[in-house]
């Protein structure tokens, strides 16, 4: 990737955080650790690598992105809104009545959504399931999806990973968003998924571990995963919670869902007043 | 004629004939498919047939994910791990996100027979029908499911289809017709009318035989599509004969009684017998041990009619 590119993404990365924090900042509390420690990645899809336009969002030869970790949505819909599938001023109606934007991704409510999620663990299965569509139709769409790792205590994800790994979908790239941290405390106290990349390597799936918040290391894995045929890919993102915004990272796994003062998001978004 | 076939045939020789023009027809398993016998449907259409091992939470999120993408998937298992196994699965993935996803759920209530309680689904629709949309079906014998099959096709939404997976007692024939959304009349009484769906209805049959012995004029209506229910049959029932028994093969908590009752209490309020099973689990036995143990026998009709009648 040349240096204006690297540029351009990571401070496109850097706007789709401030559109996050505005959003639940404006509600005052919400999904903000695992919405910010996905940022980099769905800017490097949404930016770059992936196949999809606002202009055309039900195209049936569209790359599909499924969001199966559903409570990191605001920062799906802050890519979203950047890049014109809805007006930006809708990140205005978080949770609120009547809203198109809710808590967890809504497929029948948000433009651009390809798969409804929220209760943890089911959107591997249907990621697998446009793959297979993609098979039977011979298109050369690509299916991503992005799986936290809490959620990969569900046992569904397990049941899934194998069958990806069995189906050898060369055409599903799995992300599991690897920021350490769950509801309760520490992923490793918890009940540990790790070691995830040897699991995932037994599972039959290609797989790659980088920084997940490097934006050179994440495109060149993507391409990667693109470029390997015949398996199925698994890059395993290691993240931190609440990344790029101190005040939520400092918070530990409280941040997963927290409350966040009009002072603390206008200050981070440098928008003093409307 | 469909007479001497099982309804598991007739179920993947449907599909095999949809299939022909239908090219978004695909069949998920869940290891069942030496059971329920969609082995013919993979030989006609191999690259349109998965098989995802014993996973059903995985079978519906994968039917759900093909949905998306314009299939049309049929998913099958035993009625206890189509539904409760995969419960959320169902409810989320595919009925929440609106998706055209076909499940079917075999051997309902006390025709699991010898696999016993842990394979006895006498909650299946009651658990199936409390989700929002979610089309309810009972197919009858071997005329009704050849007839409703492209109709359940065609059929633009969530549905479940409660299956019996051998032969079914013949109770209509090839010349019937039958609409997915209306109760099928079998006959009309004065005195009382018996509500039936799946095994009960060639029961219903019987008992309706004996009470005209008795000097009892009762109708049987079959109401296969349990949700959404034909709510004008049902009125009419009770308008026409003014006493109703409403025969099921299973548990009565939130089932074919249930779904009735919410259609008579708010329309029409008449005397309402039940023949259920009455909350309790399933257990091991051949049919005929089965239905005497949670009273599903013709005469517990003719018991249940006889009360009803006397309460008008």
């Amino acid at each position: 990737m040349d240096k204006q590119k690297l540029e351009y993404l990571q401070s496109k990365a850097l706007d789709i955080r401030k559109l996050t924090v505005e959003m639940i900042g404006r509600l005052g509390v919400g999904h903000i650790g695992g919405a910010l420690s996905i940022v980099d990645l769905l800017t490097v899809l949404y930016y770059d690598m992936a196949n999809v336009t606002p202009q055309s969002p039900k195209d049936p030869n569209r790359d599909r992105i499924v969001m199966s970790k559903g409570h990191a949505g605001p920062a799906l819909y802050s890519v979203l809104a950047d890049k014109g599938y809805f007006p930006i001023e809708e990140i205005k109606t978080l949770n609120k009545p009547g809203t198109n934007l809710p808590s967890h991704c809504d497929m029948n409510k948000t433009v651009g959504i390809d798969m409804t999620a929220g209760s943890l663990g089911q959107g591997l299965s249907c990621a697998i399931g446009m793959a297979l569509a993609g098979k039977i139709d011979k298109k050369d769409y690509k299916v991503f999806c992005i799986l936290g790792d809490g959620e990969s205590q569900e046992g569904q994800v397990w049941e899934a990973l194998m069958y990806a790994g069995n189906m050898r979908l060369d055409n599903l790239v799995i992300f599991i968003d690897n920021n350490g941290m769950q509801i309760d405390g520490m992923t490793s106290d918890i009940n540990s998924i790790e070691p995830l990349d040897e699991k995932s390597k037994a599972f039959n799936l290609h797989t790659q571990r980088i920084n997940g918040h490097d934006i050179q290391a994440i495109e060149n894995a993507v391409k990667c995963a693109i470029n390997t045929k015949d398996k199925c890919s698994l890059i395993v993102l290691d993240t931190i919670k609440g990344y790029g915004v101190d005040w939520v990272s400092s918070k530990g796994f409280g941040c997963h869902s927290m409350s966040i003062s009009e002072e603390q998001w206008r200050e981070f978004c440098g928008k003093e007043n409307d | 004629m469909t007479d001497n076939m099982e309804m598991r045939e007739i179920y993947c020789q449907s599909l095999i004939e949809e299939a022909k023009t239908n090219d978004k027809i695909v069949v998920v398993e869940a290891d069942l498919m030496n059971c329920i016998k969609t082995g013919p449907f993979k030989k006609a259409y191999p690259d349109r047939f998965f098989n995802v091992g014993i996973a059903e939470a995985n079978m519906i999120g994968v039917s759900a994910g093909l949905a998306t993408c314009g299939k049309i998937p049929f998913c099958s298992s035993f009625g206890t791990f189509a539904t409760r196994r995969c419960y959320d699965q169902i409810f989320i993935s595919v009925a929440y996100s609106k998706q055209n996803v076909k499940i079917v759920g075999t051997d309902p209530g006390i025709c699991a027979e010898i696999n016993g309680g842990t394979h006895m689904p006498l909650e299946d629709m009651g658990i199936m029908r409390n989700i929002p949309h979610m089309l309810c079906v009972e197919p009858t014998d071997s005329a009704m499911l050849k007839a409703l099959m492209p109709q359940i096709i065609a059929y633009d939404g969530a549905a479940y289809i409660r299956l019996q997976r051998k032969k079914a007692e013949t109770v209509f024939d090839e010349k019937d017709t039958f609409d997915l959304f209306k109760a099928k009349t079998v006959s009309q009484g004065k005195d009382a009318t018996i509500i039936a769906s799946g095994i009960m209805v060639s029961k219903a049959i019987e008992a309706s035989k004996t009470l005209k012995d008795m000097g009892y004029d009762v109708g049987v209506v079959n109401t296969f599509t349990w949700k959404p229910i034909d709510e004008k049959a049902i009125i009419d029932c009770a308008k026409n004969s003014g006493a109703i028994v409403v025969a099921e093969n299973h548990n009565i908590r939130n089932g074919l009684f249930s779904a009735v009752a919410e259609v008579i209490v708010a329309n029409c309020p008449v005397p309402m017998e039940s023949v259920a099973v009455m909350d309790e689990f399933g257990e091991v036995g051949k049919m005929p041990y089965l239905a005497e143990r949670f009273s599903l026998r013709a005469e517990d009709i003719v018991e249940k009619t006889l009360k009803a009648i006397k309460r008008k």
